[in-house]
């Protein structure tokens, strides 16, 4: 999977969210900076509540009432869509950026039929379909996420939670879209039905040249459908770089800790041990690099100082001591956590 | 971590069952389609039957819409079956440790429902369904130690904050008064997994706990449930796509498809030596953390089919790889057990 260098679809420009909390302010997002070329795909990974889906509506602007955008500049084909009016912004969503939802459960209209709430979509935002043309569109994207088009005519009520899923795939996918963030897409799907559905979503988004931003827990799916991976903690990005080179050899002790841990079906039965320590409160995040509090390597400037980025080749890190470039044993496929 | 503990047959678990489960089913009918005859029936949860001892937990798996969440719910009382029995066998509380007498849920009234929900939690695989989107997340927490009538308000206070801290939601204090649209995905279904543990049920059927939470998380929360099951003898019947997760947190693993059990065995034994054809495509289709490594295309045909009305016929016959003319002409194979303790429906296992 080489990453072909072509001109940005997306470029993300030290982008930082905050909420509004009753007990202070939640530094959701802080100065995170990446880009994204046409067709290729960008994984986010990270503990949960590191920032990953505060990221994704920031790009999408549907922001809950208590999140203000404290900096930053989110560029889609050049246009920074951060400063636009509501009304521009609607016409990006969905046509130039769609986006599945982690509550898929929750984004699909209870009273609504399935179908019909895709055929809406299609046809708020391509004037020109038919009716006829959009039930087709609809019958196909169905089948290529492995829905019955016959469960167009039914209930979000009537589905299981991971035809729900699928459903929002297939809605997402319907209008064509320039770039799609995907925020869990596959949380509530079998192993097979997944395979199926991440490699239709490969083909589409090659064929179309769309940009993508996959975002997931599961480490084993990010190096499968991913080009680049950026790695999340307490608001920041603090690795990224190519998906190959970052499961090497990751540069961030954090990314390190991300990669060794995951658990496997294959090989012997080991104990499971998770990274000690607590996640930071993002009320009142430690001073300095905010993994110090868990880091082995924490020294003095650790603790007071954001670190710099180190580089290596294209991939970056911000970490004061970061890993050699010795590669992890070959073996870790078969390591549990 | 512990070592599965003598499984009870599996069909009638024995007399000290916790939950006892025989033919249960359900079926959906399919209403006013344009396509269909409203004749027509989903087979959601078909002849199901399966026992789970105190303490035990057993993991549900399978494809998408098999039905493994109808059959949560039908355990919990929220979906009542079409036939088939459920038999509980609750420790009782005043008595230290002895079985209380068995309860058949068909004759648990409306009016024993908070007794039973004291018993039996559900964790929601979609975390929103069990959260009022006003209610602040102590409230959420809260709720059920109220409905039931347990703790003062001050106790009240301490038991949320604790569970808060160990499902990982730390410091408590910064998440006590947020509502559930403040949090992440994952942090919802950390509360959710706490309001369901807080009354200290006896059986949970917990529906992808964890589907949201990183490795880091997902460990500390399985580590709870199990602390939680080998200190007060909770089982779960836990619903999951996630093998690994299986592993650790299950005892047994039952292997759904299209409304049937297909397989069920012991956890390590049903990974080591899968029987059933759609066991071993599943097997065969886990990813693996590693960018150069391509998994093979599952062996298993065709396309995601409906139980609407299906043929009697074996139900994976027409995405069976290794089916024969037997398998079309003959009905559903039968549940066997091939090893004791290993149970297949296969003609061909
Ligand atoms: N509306 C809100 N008000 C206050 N805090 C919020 C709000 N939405 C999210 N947060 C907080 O912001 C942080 C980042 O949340 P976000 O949803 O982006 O995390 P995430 O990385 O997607 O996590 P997960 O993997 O659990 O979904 C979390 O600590 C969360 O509690
Ligand atoms: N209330 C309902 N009305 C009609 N059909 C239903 C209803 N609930 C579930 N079904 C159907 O029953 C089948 C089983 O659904 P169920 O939710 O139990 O699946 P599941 O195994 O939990 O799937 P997933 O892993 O995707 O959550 C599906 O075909 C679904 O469409
Ligand atoms: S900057 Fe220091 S504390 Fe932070 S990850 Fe690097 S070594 Fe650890
Ligand atoms: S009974 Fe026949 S069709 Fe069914 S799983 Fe076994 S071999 Fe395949
Ligand atoms: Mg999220
Ligand atoms: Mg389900």
């Amino acid at each position: 999977m080489a990453t072909v260098r072509e001109a940005p679809v997306l470029e993300v420009v030290d982008l930082s969210l905050r909420y509004q909390t009753r007990q202070g302010e939640v530094q959701a997002v802080e100065g995170v900076s990446f880009e994204l070329a046409q067709g290729q795909s960008l994984g986010l990974v990270g503990e949960s509540g590191c920032g990953k889906t505060s990221v994704a509506t920031s790009l999408m602007r549907l922001l809950p009432e208590n999140a203000y955008l404290a900096g930053g500049q989110v560029k889609l084909g050049g246009t920074d869509l951060l400063p636009l009016s509501d009304d521009e912004i609607r016409g990006y969503r969905w046509r130039r950026i769609a986006m599945v939802f982690q509550a898929a459960m929750n984004s699909l209209d209870p009273v609504h039929r399935v179908g019909q709430q895709v055929i809406e979509a299609i046809e708020a935002h391509r004037m020109e379909t038919t009716l006829a043309d959009a039930r087709e569109r609809v019958a196909r994207l169905f089948r290529m996420v492995g829905l019955d088009p016959q469960l167009m005519d039914r209930y979000p009520h009537e589905f299981s939670g991971g035809m729900r899923q699928r459903a929002v795939i297939a809605m997402a996918l319907s209008c064509d879209p320039d770039l799609i963030i995907a925020d869990e897409p596959t949380t509530a799907l079998d192993v097979i039905v997944q395979d199926r559905i991440l490699r239709e979503l490969k083909v589409v988004q090659q064929e179309l040249r769309m940009g993508m931003i996959y975002i997931s827990h599961d480490i084993g799916v990010v190096a499968e459908v991913t080009d680049r991976i950026g790695v999340m903690y307490a608001g920041r990005l603090v690795e990224l770089g190519d998906t190959a080179d970052v499961f090497r050899s990751p540069m961030h002790p954090y990314t390190a800790a991300l990669m060794s841990s995951f658990p496997s079906v294959h090989g012997e039965r080991l104990p499971l041990v998770g990274l000690a320590g607590e996640p930071p409160n993002l009320i009142d995040p430690p001073a300095g690099c905010p993994f110090h509090p868990r880091c082995p390597y924490a020294d003095d400037i650790c603790r007071t100082e954001f670190p710099d980025r180190s580089f290596r080749g294209d991939n970056w890190a911000a970490c004061w001591h970061p890993l050699d470039a010795s590669p992890l044993s070959e073996d870790r496929q078969n390591q549990d956590f | 971590m512990q070592t599965p503990m003598a499984a009870p047959n599996q069909t009638d678990g024995g007399q000290d069952a916790l939950v006892a489960v025989s033919g249960l089913t359900k079926r959906f009918p399919v209403l006013k389609s344009l396509f269909r005859q409203p004749s027509s029936f989903i087979h959601a949860v078909d002849d199901v039957s399966f026992a789970l001892a105190p303490g035990e937990s057993l993991g549900l798996v399978g494809e998408s819409g098999c039905g493994k969440t109808t059959v949560g719910k039908l355990l919990v009382k929220l979906l009542e079956p079409t036939s088939g029995g459920i038999h509980f066998r609750f420790p009782s509380r005043d008595a230290n440790g002895g079985s209380g007498e068995p309860v058949d849920a068909s004759e648990i009234r409306s009016t024993d429902l908070r007794a039973f929900r004291r018993q039996a939690q559900m964790i929601f695989q979609d975390p929103y369904e069990s959260m009022n989107p006003r209610r602040t997340i102590y409230d959420t927490i809260a709720e059920p130690l109220a409905v039931q009538g347990i703790g003062s308000m001050t106790n009240r206070v301490d038991r949320v904050t604790e569970i808060l801290t160990r499902v990982g939601l730390t410091p408590p204090s910064s998440f006590l008064f947020r509502h559930p649209h403040e949090l992440s995905g994952g942090q919802r279904q950390r509360v959710a997994i706490a309001r369901a543990l807080v009354i200290g049920p006896s059986f949970v059927v917990a529906d992808e706990p964890t589907s949201m939470l990183d490795v880091s998380s997902r460990t500390g929360i399985m580590s709870l449930m199990q602390e939680l099951a080998q200190q007060y003898g909770i089982s779960y019947l836990y619903i999951t796509h996630d093998l690994a997760v299986a592993r650790y947190m299950c005892h047994r693993i039952a292997v759904m498809y299209l409304g049937k059990i297909v397989e069920l065995a012991e956890t390590e034994e049903l990974l080591r030596n899968p029987l059933h054809p759609y066991t071993r495509a599943l097997l065969s289709a886990v990813p693996v953390p590693d960018p150069r490594f391509r998994r093979d295309r599952p062996d298993i045909l065709g396309d995601l089919t409906l139980p609407i009305d299906p043929p009697p016929r074996c139900r994976f016959y027409d995405r069976c790889p290794v089916a024969t003319d037997f398998c079309e002409g003959n009905p559903h194979p039968p549940m066997e057990e091939q090893t004791p303790g290993h149970w297949v429906a296969c003609y061909e296992a």
